[in-house]
Protein backbone atom coordinates (compact mmCIF):
# COMPACT_ATOMS: atom_id res chain seq x y z
CA UNK A 1 0.00 0.00 0.00
CA UNK A 2 2.87 2.41 0.73
CA UNK A 3 5.48 3.47 -1.82
CA UNK A 4 9.05 2.24 -1.48
CA UNK A 5 10.14 5.73 -0.49
CA UNK A 6 7.61 5.91 2.35
CA UNK A 7 8.85 2.59 3.68
CA UNK A 8 12.48 3.69 3.39
CA UNK A 9 11.76 6.93 5.19
CA UNK A 10 9.88 5.05 7.90
CA UNK A 11 12.72 2.59 8.29
CA UNK A 12 15.31 5.33 8.69
CA UNK A 13 13.48 8.42 9.82
CA UNK A 14 15.46 11.66 10.12
CA UNK A 15 15.20 14.40 12.73
CA UNK A 16 13.32 12.23 15.20
CA UNK A 17 13.52 13.21 18.84
CA UNK A 18 13.52 16.43 20.77
CA UNK A 19 15.71 19.53 21.05
CA UNK A 20 16.56 20.30 24.66
CA UNK A 21 16.51 24.12 24.38
CA UNK A 22 14.30 24.83 21.37
CA UNK A 23 13.50 28.33 20.15
CA UNK A 24 10.02 27.20 19.30
CA UNK A 25 7.71 24.22 19.70
CA UNK A 26 4.61 23.33 17.73
CA UNK A 27 2.24 20.71 19.00
CA UNK A 28 -0.59 19.45 16.84
CA UNK A 29 -3.21 16.75 17.15
CA UNK A 30 -5.02 15.00 14.39
CA UNK A 31 -8.78 15.11 14.73
CA UNK A 32 -9.18 12.39 12.12
CA UNK A 33 -7.46 9.41 13.64
CA UNK A 34 -6.23 10.89 16.91
CA UNK A 35 -2.50 11.15 16.35
CA UNK A 36 -0.18 13.69 17.88
CA UNK A 37 3.00 15.39 16.82
CA UNK A 38 5.45 17.79 18.42
CA UNK A 39 7.93 19.83 16.38
CA UNK A 40 11.00 21.53 17.92
CA UNK A 41 12.87 24.30 16.09
CA UNK A 42 16.22 25.94 16.53
CA UNK A 43 16.22 29.26 14.71
CA UNK A 44 19.07 31.60 13.89
CA UNK A 45 19.05 34.67 11.63
CA UNK A 46 15.55 33.85 10.49
CA UNK A 47 16.65 30.38 9.41
CA UNK A 48 15.77 26.94 10.71
CA UNK A 49 19.13 25.60 11.74
CA UNK A 50 17.81 22.53 13.48
CA UNK A 51 14.52 20.73 13.65
CA UNK A 52 13.33 17.64 15.50
CA UNK A 53 10.00 15.95 15.67
CA UNK A 54 8.24 13.47 17.94
CA UNK A 55 5.37 11.57 16.41
CA UNK A 56 2.69 9.39 17.91
CA UNK A 57 1.28 8.09 14.69
CA UNK A 58 1.32 5.64 11.84
CA UNK A 59 3.93 4.73 9.25
CA UNK A 60 2.80 7.56 7.05
CA UNK A 61 2.86 10.06 9.93
CA UNK A 62 6.41 9.09 10.85
CA UNK A 63 7.60 9.11 7.25
CA UNK A 64 6.05 12.50 6.51
CA UNK A 65 7.37 13.96 9.78
CA UNK A 66 10.81 12.90 8.70
CA UNK A 67 10.49 14.15 5.14
CA UNK A 68 8.81 17.45 6.00
CA UNK A 69 11.43 18.32 8.62
CA UNK A 70 14.18 17.48 6.16
CA UNK A 71 12.59 19.75 3.62
CA UNK A 72 12.53 22.78 5.91
CA UNK A 73 15.91 22.33 7.54
CA UNK A 74 18.18 25.22 6.53
CA UNK A 75 15.30 27.18 5.03
CA UNK A 76 14.21 30.68 5.99
CA UNK A 77 11.01 30.92 7.99
CA UNK A 78 9.22 32.47 5.02
CA UNK A 79 10.21 29.60 2.76
CA UNK A 80 9.33 27.02 5.36
CA UNK A 81 5.87 28.55 5.70
CA UNK A 82 5.35 27.89 2.00
CA UNK A 83 5.79 24.13 2.34
CA UNK A 84 2.69 22.20 1.29
CA UNK A 85 1.41 18.73 2.15
CA UNK A 86 1.44 17.89 -1.50
CA UNK A 87 5.14 18.68 -1.84
CA UNK A 88 5.90 16.37 1.07
CA UNK A 89 3.73 13.59 -0.33
CA UNK A 90 5.26 14.01 -3.78
CA UNK A 91 8.76 13.67 -2.35
CA UNK A 92 7.66 10.28 -1.02
CA UNK A 93 6.17 9.20 -4.36
CA UNK A 94 2.70 9.85 -3.04
CA UNK A 95 0.61 8.56 -0.17
CA UNK A 96 -2.47 6.36 -0.17
CA UNK A 97 -5.48 8.75 -0.28
CA UNK A 98 -6.65 7.70 3.17
CA UNK A 99 -3.20 8.61 4.55
CA UNK A 100 -2.92 12.08 3.11
CA UNK A 101 -4.09 13.66 6.36
CA UNK A 102 -0.91 12.40 8.07
CA UNK A 103 1.19 14.66 5.85
CA UNK A 104 -1.12 17.54 6.71
CA UNK A 105 -0.25 16.97 10.35
CA UNK A 106 3.49 17.13 9.72
CA UNK A 107 3.28 20.38 7.79
CA UNK A 108 0.89 21.89 10.32
CA UNK A 109 3.27 21.03 13.15
CA UNK A 110 6.14 22.88 11.51
CA UNK A 111 4.01 25.91 10.71
CA UNK A 112 2.59 26.01 14.19
CA UNK A 113 6.11 26.02 15.62
CA UNK A 114 7.06 28.92 13.36
CA UNK A 115 3.93 30.82 14.31
CA UNK A 116 4.68 30.27 17.98
CA UNK A 117 8.18 31.59 17.38
CA UNK A 118 6.86 34.71 15.70
CA UNK A 119 4.38 35.29 18.51
CA UNK A 120 7.19 35.00 21.00
CA UNK A 121 9.35 37.45 19.03
CA UNK A 122 6.56 40.03 19.02
CA UNK A 123 6.45 40.10 22.79
CA UNK B 1 6.46 -24.06 -9.51
CA UNK B 2 7.85 -24.89 -6.09
CA UNK B 3 6.38 -27.81 -4.30
CA UNK B 4 4.60 -27.54 -1.00
CA UNK B 5 7.62 -28.45 1.13
CA UNK B 6 9.81 -25.85 -0.53
CA UNK B 7 7.18 -23.20 -0.05
CA UNK B 8 6.79 -24.11 3.58
CA UNK B 9 10.55 -23.87 4.12
CA UNK B 10 10.68 -20.50 2.46
CA UNK B 11 8.00 -19.22 4.79
CA UNK B 12 9.69 -20.55 7.88
CA UNK B 13 11.83 -17.47 8.01
CA UNK B 14 8.65 -15.54 8.67
CA UNK B 15 6.75 -15.91 11.90
CA UNK B 16 3.06 -15.93 11.22
CA UNK B 17 1.12 -14.76 14.26
CA UNK B 18 -2.08 -13.75 12.54
CA UNK B 19 -3.98 -17.02 12.58
CA UNK B 20 -7.19 -15.28 13.64
CA UNK B 21 -7.16 -13.49 10.28
CA UNK B 22 -6.58 -16.67 8.33
CA UNK B 23 -4.47 -19.82 8.36
CA UNK B 24 -2.26 -21.73 6.00
CA UNK B 25 -4.15 -24.57 4.35
CA UNK B 26 -3.05 -27.95 5.70
CA UNK B 27 -1.21 -29.97 3.11
CA UNK B 28 -3.55 -32.93 3.58
CA UNK B 29 -6.54 -30.66 3.00
CA UNK B 30 -4.98 -29.42 -0.19
CA UNK B 31 -4.38 -32.97 -1.38
CA UNK B 32 -8.02 -33.88 -0.86
CA UNK B 33 -9.16 -30.76 -2.63
CA UNK B 34 -6.84 -31.36 -5.54
CA UNK B 35 -8.22 -34.86 -5.92
CA UNK B 36 -11.78 -33.51 -6.06
CA UNK B 37 -10.85 -30.68 -8.43
CA UNK B 38 -9.21 -33.06 -10.88
CA UNK B 39 -11.04 -36.33 -10.49
CA UNK B 40 -14.43 -35.60 -9.11
CA UNK B 41 -15.35 -32.37 -10.74
CA UNK B 42 -18.99 -33.05 -11.58
CA UNK B 43 -21.90 -30.78 -10.72
CA UNK B 44 -23.82 -32.32 -7.85
CA UNK B 45 -27.09 -31.48 -9.58
CA UNK B 46 -26.21 -33.56 -12.69
CA UNK B 47 -27.86 -36.94 -13.06
CA UNK B 48 -24.91 -38.71 -14.69
CA UNK B 49 -22.34 -40.60 -12.69
CA UNK B 50 -19.90 -37.67 -12.49
CA UNK B 51 -22.64 -35.63 -10.92
CA UNK B 52 -23.72 -38.37 -8.59
CA UNK B 53 -20.16 -39.02 -7.46
CA UNK B 54 -19.76 -35.35 -6.68
CA UNK B 55 -23.01 -35.40 -4.76
CA UNK B 56 -21.84 -38.36 -2.77
CA UNK B 57 -18.57 -36.65 -2.00
CA UNK B 58 -20.44 -33.61 -0.71
CA UNK B 59 -22.85 -35.62 1.41
CA UNK B 60 -20.00 -37.56 2.97
CA UNK B 61 -18.41 -34.27 3.95
CA UNK B 62 -21.69 -33.02 5.35
CA UNK B 63 -22.01 -36.12 7.50
CA UNK B 64 -18.46 -35.84 8.73
CA UNK B 65 -18.93 -32.21 9.72
CA UNK B 66 -22.29 -32.85 11.35
CA UNK B 67 -20.81 -35.65 13.44
CA UNK B 68 -17.93 -33.50 14.67
CA UNK B 69 -20.09 -30.48 15.44
CA UNK B 70 -22.89 -32.44 17.08
CA UNK B 71 -25.51 -31.68 14.45
CA UNK B 72 -27.65 -33.60 11.97
CA UNK B 73 -26.39 -33.62 8.37
CA UNK B 74 -29.59 -31.96 7.22
CA UNK B 75 -28.93 -29.05 9.58
CA UNK B 76 -25.74 -28.10 7.71
CA UNK B 77 -25.98 -25.66 4.79
CA UNK B 78 -22.81 -24.87 2.88
CA UNK B 79 -22.01 -21.23 2.11
CA UNK B 80 -19.14 -19.11 0.86
CA UNK B 81 -17.81 -18.44 4.35
CA UNK B 82 -18.42 -16.72 7.64
CA UNK B 83 -19.60 -13.44 6.18
CA UNK B 84 -22.26 -15.09 4.07
CA UNK B 85 -23.37 -17.38 6.88
CA UNK B 86 -23.79 -14.41 9.21
CA UNK B 87 -25.72 -12.45 6.59
CA UNK B 88 -27.86 -15.47 5.75
CA UNK B 89 -28.68 -16.10 9.41
CA UNK B 90 -29.59 -12.56 10.39
CA UNK B 91 -31.39 -11.53 7.22
CA UNK B 92 -32.90 -14.99 6.84
CA UNK B 93 -34.67 -14.71 10.18
CA UNK B 94 -35.44 -10.98 10.15
CA UNK B 95 -36.83 -11.17 6.61
CA UNK B 96 -39.48 -13.60 7.79
CA UNK B 97 -41.06 -10.45 9.21
CA UNK B 98 -42.56 -12.29 12.12
CA UNK B 99 -41.22 -10.12 14.88
CA UNK B 100 -39.38 -6.86 14.44
CA UNK B 101 -36.55 -6.71 16.96
CA UNK B 102 -32.98 -7.93 16.62
CA UNK B 103 -30.40 -7.93 19.42
CA UNK B 104 -26.70 -8.35 18.65
CA UNK B 105 -23.65 -7.83 20.82
CA UNK B 106 -21.59 -4.71 20.28
CA UNK B 107 -18.43 -6.74 19.63
CA UNK B 108 -19.68 -8.86 16.74
CA UNK B 109 -17.71 -9.24 13.54
CA UNK B 110 -18.52 -6.53 10.95
CA UNK B 111 -20.53 -9.08 8.96
CA UNK B 112 -23.07 -9.00 11.82
CA UNK B 113 -22.71 -5.36 12.90
CA UNK B 114 -23.10 -4.02 9.37
CA UNK B 115 -25.99 -6.36 8.64
CA UNK B 116 -27.72 -5.18 11.81
CA UNK B 117 -27.14 -1.54 10.87
CA UNK B 118 -28.54 -2.23 7.41
CA UNK B 119 -31.67 -3.82 8.84
CA UNK B 120 -32.07 -0.87 11.19
CA UNK B 121 -32.04 1.44 8.20
CA UNK B 122 -34.71 -0.74 6.64
CA UNK B 123 -36.96 -0.24 9.65
CA UNK B 124 -36.13 -3.10 12.01
CA UNK B 125 -35.61 -2.40 15.66
CA UNK B 126 -32.01 -3.19 16.54
CA UNK B 127 -30.29 -3.19 19.90
CA UNK B 128 -26.54 -3.51 20.38
CA UNK B 129 -25.90 -5.25 23.68
CA UNK B 130 -22.95 -3.94 25.68
CA UNK B 131 -20.02 -5.90 27.04
CA UNK B 132 -18.01 -5.29 30.20
CA UNK B 133 -14.42 -4.00 30.24
CA UNK B 134 -13.12 -7.55 29.70
CA UNK B 135 -15.26 -8.03 26.63
CA UNK B 136 -17.87 -10.34 28.14
CA UNK B 137 -21.51 -9.62 27.38
CA UNK B 138 -23.60 -8.06 30.15
CA UNK B 139 -26.17 -10.78 30.30
CA UNK B 140 -28.70 -9.03 32.56
CA UNK B 141 -28.76 -6.02 30.27
CA UNK B 142 -29.29 -8.32 27.34
CA UNK B 143 -32.12 -10.04 29.14
CA UNK B 144 -33.86 -6.74 29.89
CA UNK B 145 -33.91 -5.98 26.17
CA UNK B 146 -35.83 -9.11 25.25
CA UNK B 147 -39.48 -8.33 24.69
CA UNK B 148 -42.42 -9.97 22.96
CA UNK B 149 -41.37 -8.31 19.72
CA UNK B 150 -37.86 -9.82 19.76
CA UNK B 151 -37.19 -12.25 16.98
CA UNK B 152 -33.48 -13.03 17.15
CA UNK B 153 -30.43 -12.63 19.33
CA UNK B 154 -26.93 -13.01 17.92
CA UNK B 155 -23.90 -13.29 20.16
CA UNK B 156 -20.58 -14.67 18.98
CA UNK B 157 -19.05 -17.67 20.70
CA UNK B 158 -15.67 -15.96 20.97
CA UNK B 159 -14.35 -12.66 19.76
CA UNK B 160 -11.88 -12.45 16.91
CA UNK B 161 -9.96 -9.43 18.25
CA UNK B 162 -9.66 -9.87 22.00
CA UNK B 163 -10.52 -13.57 22.21
CA UNK B 164 -13.16 -13.20 24.92
CA UNK B 165 -15.39 -16.26 25.23
CA UNK B 166 -19.07 -15.52 25.73
CA UNK B 167 -21.53 -17.34 28.03
CA UNK B 168 -23.31 -18.96 25.10
CA UNK B 169 -24.98 -21.70 27.10
CA UNK B 170 -26.62 -19.24 29.48
CA UNK B 171 -27.79 -17.04 26.64
CA UNK B 172 -29.18 -20.04 24.78
CA UNK B 173 -31.13 -21.13 27.84
CA UNK B 174 -32.47 -17.64 28.29
CA UNK B 175 -33.52 -17.55 24.65
CA UNK B 176 -35.28 -20.85 24.96
CA UNK B 177 -37.27 -19.74 27.99
CA UNK B 178 -38.20 -16.49 26.31
CA UNK B 179 -38.98 -18.15 22.98
CA UNK B 180 -36.47 -16.10 21.03
CA UNK B 181 -34.24 -17.50 18.29
CA UNK B 182 -30.53 -17.56 18.97
CA UNK B 183 -27.67 -17.33 16.48
CA UNK B 184 -24.00 -17.56 17.30
CA UNK B 185 -21.00 -16.75 15.14
CA UNK B 186 -18.74 -19.65 16.11
CA UNK B 187 -16.13 -18.86 13.46
CA UNK B 188 -13.25 -18.30 15.90
CA UNK B 189 -14.19 -21.10 18.29
CA UNK B 190 -14.66 -23.90 15.78
CA UNK B 191 -11.82 -26.42 15.87
CA UNK B 192 -10.44 -24.73 18.99
CA UNK B 193 -13.16 -25.29 21.55
CA UNK B 194 -15.36 -28.39 21.62
CA UNK B 195 -18.61 -27.43 19.95
CA UNK B 196 -21.70 -29.56 20.38
CA UNK B 197 -24.35 -27.68 18.48
CA UNK B 198 -27.37 -29.59 19.66
CA UNK B 199 -26.29 -29.52 23.28
CA UNK B 200 -25.56 -25.80 22.99
CA UNK B 201 -29.17 -25.30 22.03
CA UNK B 202 -28.51 -22.85 19.24
CA UNK B 203 -30.93 -22.24 16.40
CA UNK B 204 -28.28 -21.00 14.04
CA UNK B 205 -24.47 -20.95 13.91
CA UNK B 206 -21.87 -19.73 11.42
CA UNK B 207 -18.58 -21.43 10.55
CA UNK B 208 -15.76 -20.44 8.20
CA UNK B 209 -13.23 -22.90 6.77
CA UNK B 210 -10.14 -20.74 6.50
CA UNK B 211 -9.74 -20.18 10.23
CA UNK B 212 -8.71 -23.79 10.83
CA UNK B 213 -6.40 -24.67 7.95
CA UNK B 214 -9.20 -25.13 5.44
CA UNK B 215 -9.76 -23.16 2.24
CA UNK B 216 -10.99 -19.58 2.02
CA UNK B 217 -14.39 -18.89 0.52
CA UNK B 218 -16.20 -21.83 2.08
CA UNK B 219 -18.17 -22.09 5.28
CA UNK B 220 -21.45 -23.29 6.61
CA UNK B 221 -24.59 -22.22 8.34
CA UNK B 222 -26.11 -24.54 10.90
CA UNK B 223 -29.88 -24.25 11.02
CA UNK B 224 -31.54 -26.32 13.69
CA UNK B 225 -34.19 -28.64 12.40
CA UNK B 226 -37.56 -26.89 12.50
CA UNK B 227 -36.12 -23.36 12.40
CA UNK B 228 -37.71 -21.47 9.54
CA UNK B 229 -35.43 -19.22 7.48
CA UNK B 230 -35.66 -17.17 4.29
CA UNK B 231 -32.92 -17.78 1.72
CA UNK B 232 -30.37 -15.03 1.15
CA UNK B 233 -29.42 -16.26 -2.31
CA UNK B 234 -32.08 -17.33 -4.80
CA UNK B 235 -31.50 -19.48 -7.85
CA UNK B 236 -31.28 -23.14 -8.74
CA UNK B 237 -32.52 -24.31 -5.38
CA UNK B 238 -29.42 -26.08 -4.07
CA UNK B 239 -29.08 -26.74 -0.35
CA UNK B 240 -32.81 -27.35 0.00
CA UNK B 241 -33.54 -23.97 -1.56
CA UNK B 242 -31.84 -22.20 1.34
CA UNK B 243 -28.63 -21.46 -0.58
CA UNK B 244 -28.64 -21.56 -4.36
CA UNK B 245 -25.55 -21.83 -6.51
CA UNK B 246 -23.47 -24.75 -7.77
CA UNK B 247 -21.87 -26.23 -4.69
CA UNK B 248 -18.17 -25.62 -4.12
CA UNK B 249 -17.41 -29.30 -3.65
CA UNK B 250 -13.60 -29.08 -3.51
CA UNK B 251 -14.04 -26.38 -0.88
CA UNK B 252 -16.63 -28.38 1.03
CA UNK B 253 -14.40 -31.46 1.01
CA UNK B 254 -11.51 -29.28 2.18
CA UNK B 255 -13.63 -27.82 4.97
CA UNK B 256 -14.63 -31.28 6.18
CA UNK B 257 -11.07 -32.57 5.99
CA UNK B 258 -9.72 -29.56 7.86
CA UNK B 259 -12.27 -30.00 10.62
CA UNK B 260 -11.55 -33.70 10.84
CA UNK B 261 -7.81 -33.11 11.09
CA UNK B 262 -8.03 -30.44 13.75
CA UNK B 263 -10.47 -32.53 15.76
CA UNK B 264 -8.00 -35.44 15.88
CA UNK B 265 -5.74 -33.71 18.38
CA UNK B 266 -7.67 -30.57 19.20
CA UNK B 267 -7.34 -30.69 22.95
CA UNK B 268 -3.67 -31.49 22.97
CA UNK B 269 -2.87 -28.88 20.36
CA UNK B 270 -4.92 -26.17 22.03
CA UNK B 271 -3.21 -26.91 25.34
CA UNK B 272 0.10 -26.44 23.58
CA UNK B 273 -1.02 -23.13 22.10
CA UNK B 274 -2.40 -22.01 25.44
CA UNK B 275 1.03 -22.49 27.02
CA UNK B 276 2.60 -20.40 24.26
CA UNK B 277 -0.13 -17.80 24.69
CA UNK B 278 0.55 -17.57 28.42
CA UNK B 279 4.25 -17.30 27.79
CA UNK B 280 3.59 -14.38 25.46
CA UNK B 281 1.27 -12.69 27.94
CA UNK B 282 3.77 -13.12 30.77
CA UNK B 283 6.60 -11.77 28.65
CA UNK B 284 4.69 -8.80 27.30
CA UNK B 285 3.47 -7.90 30.77
CA UNK B 286 7.05 -7.03 31.60
CA UNK B 287 6.96 -4.12 29.20
CA UNK B 288 6.26 -0.92 31.11
CA UNK B 289 2.83 0.63 30.63
CA UNK B 290 1.40 -2.27 28.73
CA UNK B 291 -1.79 -4.20 29.33
CA UNK B 292 -3.72 -7.23 28.21
CA UNK B 293 -7.03 -6.54 26.49
CA UNK B 294 -9.86 -8.99 27.03
CA UNK B 295 -10.43 -11.57 29.73
CA UNK B 296 -7.54 -13.39 31.44
CA UNK B 297 -9.14 -16.84 31.49
CA UNK B 298 -12.32 -16.69 29.41
CA UNK B 299 -10.11 -16.36 26.42
CA UNK B 300 -9.32 -18.26 23.22
CA UNK B 301 -6.21 -20.39 23.72
CA UNK B 302 -4.55 -18.79 20.71
CA UNK B 303 -5.33 -15.12 21.31
CA UNK B 304 -3.10 -12.42 22.73
CA UNK B 305 -4.19 -8.80 22.55
CA UNK B 306 -1.94 -6.25 24.19
CA UNK B 307 -1.79 -2.47 24.29
CA UNK B 308 1.40 -0.47 24.65
CA UNK B 309 0.87 3.08 25.79
CA UNK B 310 2.30 5.80 23.55
CA UNK B 311 2.90 3.76 20.39
CA UNK B 312 0.73 3.45 17.32
CA UNK B 313 -0.31 0.01 16.08
CA UNK B 314 0.27 0.33 12.36
CA UNK B 315 3.83 1.53 12.92
CA UNK B 316 4.25 -1.27 15.44
CA UNK B 317 3.15 -4.07 13.13
CA UNK B 318 5.21 -2.62 10.29
CA UNK B 319 8.37 -2.67 12.41
CA UNK B 320 7.51 -6.20 13.52
CA UNK B 321 7.08 -7.15 9.89
CA UNK B 322 10.62 -5.89 9.26
CA UNK B 323 11.68 -8.42 11.90
CA UNK B 324 9.71 -11.16 10.16
CA UNK B 325 6.78 -11.17 12.57
CA UNK B 326 3.28 -10.96 11.12
CA UNK B 327 0.66 -9.53 13.47
CA UNK B 328 -2.33 -7.19 13.48
CA UNK B 329 -3.69 -4.16 15.32
CA UNK B 330 -6.96 -2.45 16.17
CA UNK B 331 -5.48 1.04 15.83
CA UNK B 332 -7.53 3.73 14.10
CA UNK B 333 -4.69 4.44 11.68
CA UNK B 334 -4.77 0.91 10.32
CA UNK B 335 -8.50 0.77 9.65
CA UNK B 336 -10.32 1.71 6.50
CA UNK B 337 -12.41 4.35 8.25
CA UNK B 338 -9.68 5.70 10.58
CA UNK B 339 -11.75 4.75 13.61
CA UNK B 340 -10.49 2.56 16.40
CA UNK B 341 -11.77 -0.97 16.36
CA UNK B 342 -15.37 -1.14 17.58
CA UNK B 343 -14.36 -3.98 19.88
CA UNK B 344 -11.69 -1.94 21.67
CA UNK B 345 -14.17 0.90 21.89
CA UNK B 346 -16.82 -1.43 23.33
CA UNK B 347 -14.50 -2.49 26.17
CA UNK B 348 -13.96 1.19 26.95
CA UNK B 349 -10.31 1.37 26.00
CA UNK B 350 -9.36 5.01 25.65
CA UNK B 351 -7.90 6.24 22.44
CA UNK B 352 -4.21 6.24 23.32
CA UNK B 353 -4.36 2.68 24.61
CA UNK B 354 -6.46 1.51 21.68
CA UNK B 355 -3.97 3.10 19.32
CA UNK B 356 -1.22 0.90 20.68
CA UNK B 357 -3.03 -2.42 20.38
CA UNK B 358 -1.37 -5.52 19.03
CA UNK B 359 -3.05 -8.84 18.30
CA UNK B 360 -0.98 -11.99 18.12
CA UNK B 361 -2.95 -15.10 17.20
CA UNK B 362 -1.32 -18.49 17.36
CA UNK B 363 -1.76 -21.51 15.15
CA UNK B 364 -0.61 -25.09 14.89
CA UNK B 365 2.54 -24.19 12.98
CA UNK B 366 3.94 -21.83 15.62
CA UNK B 367 6.82 -23.10 17.70
CA UNK B 368 8.16 -22.12 21.10
CA UNK B 369 11.31 -20.87 19.41
CA UNK B 370 9.22 -18.43 17.39
CA UNK B 371 7.55 -17.20 20.56
CA UNK B 372 10.92 -16.65 22.22
CA UNK B 373 12.12 -14.69 19.21
CA UNK B 374 8.92 -12.64 19.22
CA UNK B 375 9.35 -11.89 22.91
CA UNK B 376 12.85 -10.68 22.20
CA UNK B 377 11.77 -8.35 19.41
CA UNK B 378 8.56 -6.76 20.69
CA UNK B 379 10.14 -4.88 23.63
CA UNK B 380 12.80 -3.46 21.32
CA UNK B 381 10.28 -2.33 18.74
CA UNK B 382 8.01 -0.79 21.38
CA UNK B 383 11.00 1.00 22.87
CA UNK B 384 12.03 2.33 19.48
CA UNK B 385 8.57 3.75 18.80
CA UNK B 386 8.27 5.19 22.29
CA UNK B 387 11.49 7.08 21.72
CA UNK B 388 9.96 8.61 18.62
CA UNK B 389 6.60 9.30 20.20
CA UNK B 390 5.27 12.63 21.39
CA UNK B 391 3.21 10.77 23.99
CA UNK B 392 5.54 10.00 26.84
CA UNK B 393 4.96 7.19 29.29
C1 LIG C 1 -15.74 -13.90 14.18
C2 LIG C 1 -15.72 -13.88 12.69
N1 LIG C 1 -16.87 -13.93 12.01
C3 LIG C 1 -16.90 -13.93 10.68
C4 LIG C 1 -15.75 -13.86 9.91
C5 LIG C 1 -15.85 -13.82 8.43
O1 LIG C 1 -15.54 -15.03 7.84
P1 LIG C 1 -15.14 -15.09 6.30
O2 LIG C 1 -13.78 -14.49 6.20
O3 LIG C 1 -15.16 -16.54 5.98
O4 LIG C 1 -16.15 -14.33 5.53
C6 LIG C 1 -14.51 -13.80 10.60
C7 LIG C 1 -13.22 -13.71 9.89
O5 LIG C 1 -12.93 -12.93 9.05
C8 LIG C 1 -14.51 -13.80 12.00
O6 LIG C 1 -13.36 -13.72 12.68
S1 LIG D 1 -1.33 9.14 11.82
FE1 LIG D 1 -3.20 8.05 11.94
S2 LIG D 1 -3.48 7.43 9.93
FE2 LIG D 1 -1.54 8.33 9.88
Amino acid sequence: MYSKKVMEEFKNPKNIGKIEDPDAVGEVGNPICGDMMKVYLKIKDNKIIDVKVETFGCVSAIATSSKATEMVKGKTLEDAMKLTEKEVADELDGLPPIKFHCSVLAVKGIKKAIENYREKQKK
Amino acid sequence: MQNYEERKCMQLKKIYLDNAATTQVDERVLEEMQRVFLENYGNASSLHSFGQNALEEMEKSREKIARILGAKPKEIYFTSGGTESNNAAIKGIMNLNEKNKLIVSSIEHPSIIKTAEYLKEKGKKVFFAQVNEKGIIKIDELEKQIDSNTSLISVMHSNNEIGSIQPIKEIAEMCETKKVLFHSDIVQSTAKIKIDLNKLNLNLASVSGHKFYGPKGVGLLFVKEGTKIEPLIHGGGQEKKIRSGTENIPGIVGLAKALELTEENREQEMNRQEKLRDKLIKGLNEIKKSKLNGHETKRLANNVNFSFFGVEGEALITLLDFEGIQASTGSACSSKNLKISHVLEAIGLDHIWAHGSLRLSLGKNNTEKEIDYTLEKIPLVVEKLRKMSSVKI
